[in-house]
């Protein structure tokens, strides 16, 4: 089990290290890049076997105490995630790969060992058993993002990426005032410890910390009102960096809040979280109606789905836990696949506009039912994996007899239709305009398989619907019940 | 906690805070050396107090008295490690920004302008 962590964690950064050394010979760079990023994959599934049969393990860095170590623990919240988020990163090198033969598509020396980088930094996010060790994973991921972002140099980029840089900074200073305040108050920064002395903080200084963290959370994670610098930033960059933002950095802000938050026992902030989930939802399907660029409308989904999994962490009961990783895992792949299928666009018609692209359907069948399948997914119609998520969040809300939230939550998915279906009408019916298609480089084999593969993917997530509801709820009731947790990490 | 610290961290972080809410970016770099600083003395302030320094004496542990917490500082060292690469890393970027436009302002907001203009149109 230490050498499956260890190889998920170190895999990735290892490849990364080699590719960059190996930049001048594009095949050894992009071998030693898959390499590290296969590895980490096939270890995060071990990981997911192993854990969904033996329990949670925990790696003692180094043979410290939870005092004074690092600590790595492996729950079944984390070795479910895990994988999903490797995998996606894999899928998308392969795409990106693909799409290198083209003209267009990020800088190949640096887009691939970073995208490795932000790999190793995902992987130690989540299995991080110590608040201080998530900052400085959420640094790591965090600045090769700001790499990827802005590494083309283009004066759009550089534009919307200081608006990005100087978003992120903050919360990240935040963050370390956080730490800061946590020590003070407790004495640890370890999350098991925590669990332990957090609860007997006078009510005050325990709400503030759930608060100041959800801030912190919620700023990397889009949530209403500090969303505005997501829309801006993402969809500037190439696609592929745009498809793996989208389907993984939100996402870490949201697993970090499910982590803390139910295992610190903040039930408090509940109603807060709920009215903000409600508001980031309609918010966000709103936003993406008023838009008219693919990747811009799958820009505001995104913050719109995000209200999804903190009303299903907002209701803090197993239900909606379990709903909330449910969609977690759900939205991560079928995100991903939305923003390829925009690059796959891009690459056809030379524009994601949708005012200037069309026909589609008659012309590449392929991409539009690429297209259909994940959108209808993010719709939530069934039997696609979106409704599951859906499903299970919305019947946690029914359970807690929450109407407003349940309107809210219904309203976002018709939302979200109607401009999933902005962009079918625009994009793959009406008249092609032959005029753009000339200049547009095409797609590659490898670009359409490692989209299809991903489909399929997102696909097996609804065929094996029941396991992974069996799996988040189990996962749901040891976050609710930490005292598992807290005897693992501290025996 | 001594209050030269409090006071220190608070002063260190509204002329930050100032500082950030600048348009141009070499301020705003500013402003978060400031607020790194600020964050990096609130994390040794959560130590406790001052003491000698951590080294076990050679009487052993269980022998040390009066020594300063050491946890805190080995994060404060993780902290200012990344800062200081993230001060660079936006220097760059100012610098980049200037060769592209001439100045280093942070750019208006797409949805702002959008809507300043859609504004504009109707009145």
């Amino acid at each position: 089990m230490n050498a499956l962590v260890a190889i998920t964690i170190v895999g990735p950064i290892i490849g990364a290290t080699l590719g960059l050394i190996a930049r001048d010979h594009p095949r050894r760079r992009d071998l030693a890049t898959l390499l590290g990023l296969a590895a980490a994959t096939l270890s995060a599934f071990a990981i997911l076997v192993n854990v969904a049969n033996n329990g949670t393990s925990v790696i003692r860095a180094g043979g410290w105490g939870p005092e004074l170590g690092i600590v790595l623990v492996a729950d079944l919240f984390a070795a479910l995630v895990l994988p999903v988020a490797v995998t996606i990163i894999f899928v998308v090198e392969l795409f990106a790969i693909g799409q290198r033969r083209t003209a267009w598509g990020a800088n190949p020396e640096l887009a691939g060992p970073l995208l490795g980088v932000l790999t190793s930094g995902v992987a130690l996010a989540m299995l991080t058993g110590d608040l201080f060790t998530l900052f400085v994973a959420f640094e790591l991921i965090l600045v090769s993002s700001y790499v990827l972002l802005t590494h083309q140099g283009q004066k759009a980029q550089i534009g919307s990426g200081m608006t990005y840089v100087v978003m992120n900074l903050f919360s990240s200073t935040l963050f370390l005032f956080g730490l800061a305040f946590v020590y003070a108050a407790t004495g640890t920064v370890n999350m098991a410890l925590l669990a332990e002395r957090i609860p007997e903080l006078s009510n005050g200084v325990r709400i503030g910390i759930g608060a100041w963290f959800f801030v912190v959370f919620g700023t990397k994670a889009a949530v209403f009102p500090l969303f505005s610098w997501l829309p801006d930033s993402y969809p500037t960059a190439p696609t592929t960096i745009t498809a793996v933002f989208a389907g993984l950095l939100t996402k870490i802000g949201i697993y970090a809040m499910i982590r803390f938050h139910t295992l610190m026992g903040m039930d408090e902030l509940g109603s807060v979280m709920l009215i903000l989930a409600g508001v980031t939802m309609i918010v966000g399907a709103l936003g993406a109606l008023a838009q008219s660029d693919v990747k811009r409308i799958l820009s505001f989904h995104i913050i719109s789905q995000i209200g999804y999994m903190l009303m299903g962490l907002g209701l803090f009961s197993v239900a909606g836990t379990t709903g909330a990783i449910l969609f977690l895992v759900h939205h991560m792949p079928v995100k991903t696949v939305l923003f390829l299928v925009g690059g796959l666009i891009e690459n056809d018609r030379g524009t994601s506009r949708l005012e200037r692209s069309g026909g589609l359907a008659s012309r590449r069948p392929l991409i539009a039912a690429l297209f259909a399948v994940p959108a209808l997914s993010l719709a939530g119609v069934p039997p696609f994996s979106g409704f599951v998520a859906k499903f299970a969040v919305v019947s946690a809300g029914i359970e807690a007899a929450n109407t407003p939230i349940v309107i809210a939550a219904l309203v976002g998915g018709v939302l979200t239709l109607l401009s999933m279906t902005k962009i079918w009408l625009a994009v793959f019916w009406g008249k092609p305009d032959d005029e753009l298609a000339e200049a547009a480089p095409g797609n590659r084999p490898l670009m359409l398989s490692a989209t299809a593969l991903a489909v399929a993917g997102t696909l097996l997530i609804s065929l094996f619907a029941g396991t992974l509801f069996d799996l988040s709820n189990r996962a749901a009731v040891d976050l609710r019940s930490d005292t598992a947790y807290i005897a693992e990490v501290t025996s | 906690m001594s209050v030269a610290l409090i006071l220190a961290v608070g002063g260190l972080t509204s002329a930050g805070i100032y500082l950030i809410t600048a348009r141009s970016l070499s301020r705003i770099i500013l402003g978060f050396s400031l607020l790194g600083h600020a964050a990096v003395l609130a994390l040794v302030a959560s130590g406790g107090p001052a003491g000698e320094a951590p080294i076990a004496p050679a009487e052993g542990i269980a022998k040390a008295e009066g020594i300063a917490n050491p946890l805190p500082q080995a994060l404060s060292l993780t902290a200012i490690v990344i800062s200081f690469g993230l001060t660079l890393f936006l220097l760059a970027l100012a610098a980049r920004q200037r060769t592209l436009t001439g100045d280093d302002l942070v750019e208006d907001d797409l949805e702002d302008r959008r809507i300043a203009t859609a504004g504009g149109e109707s009145t």
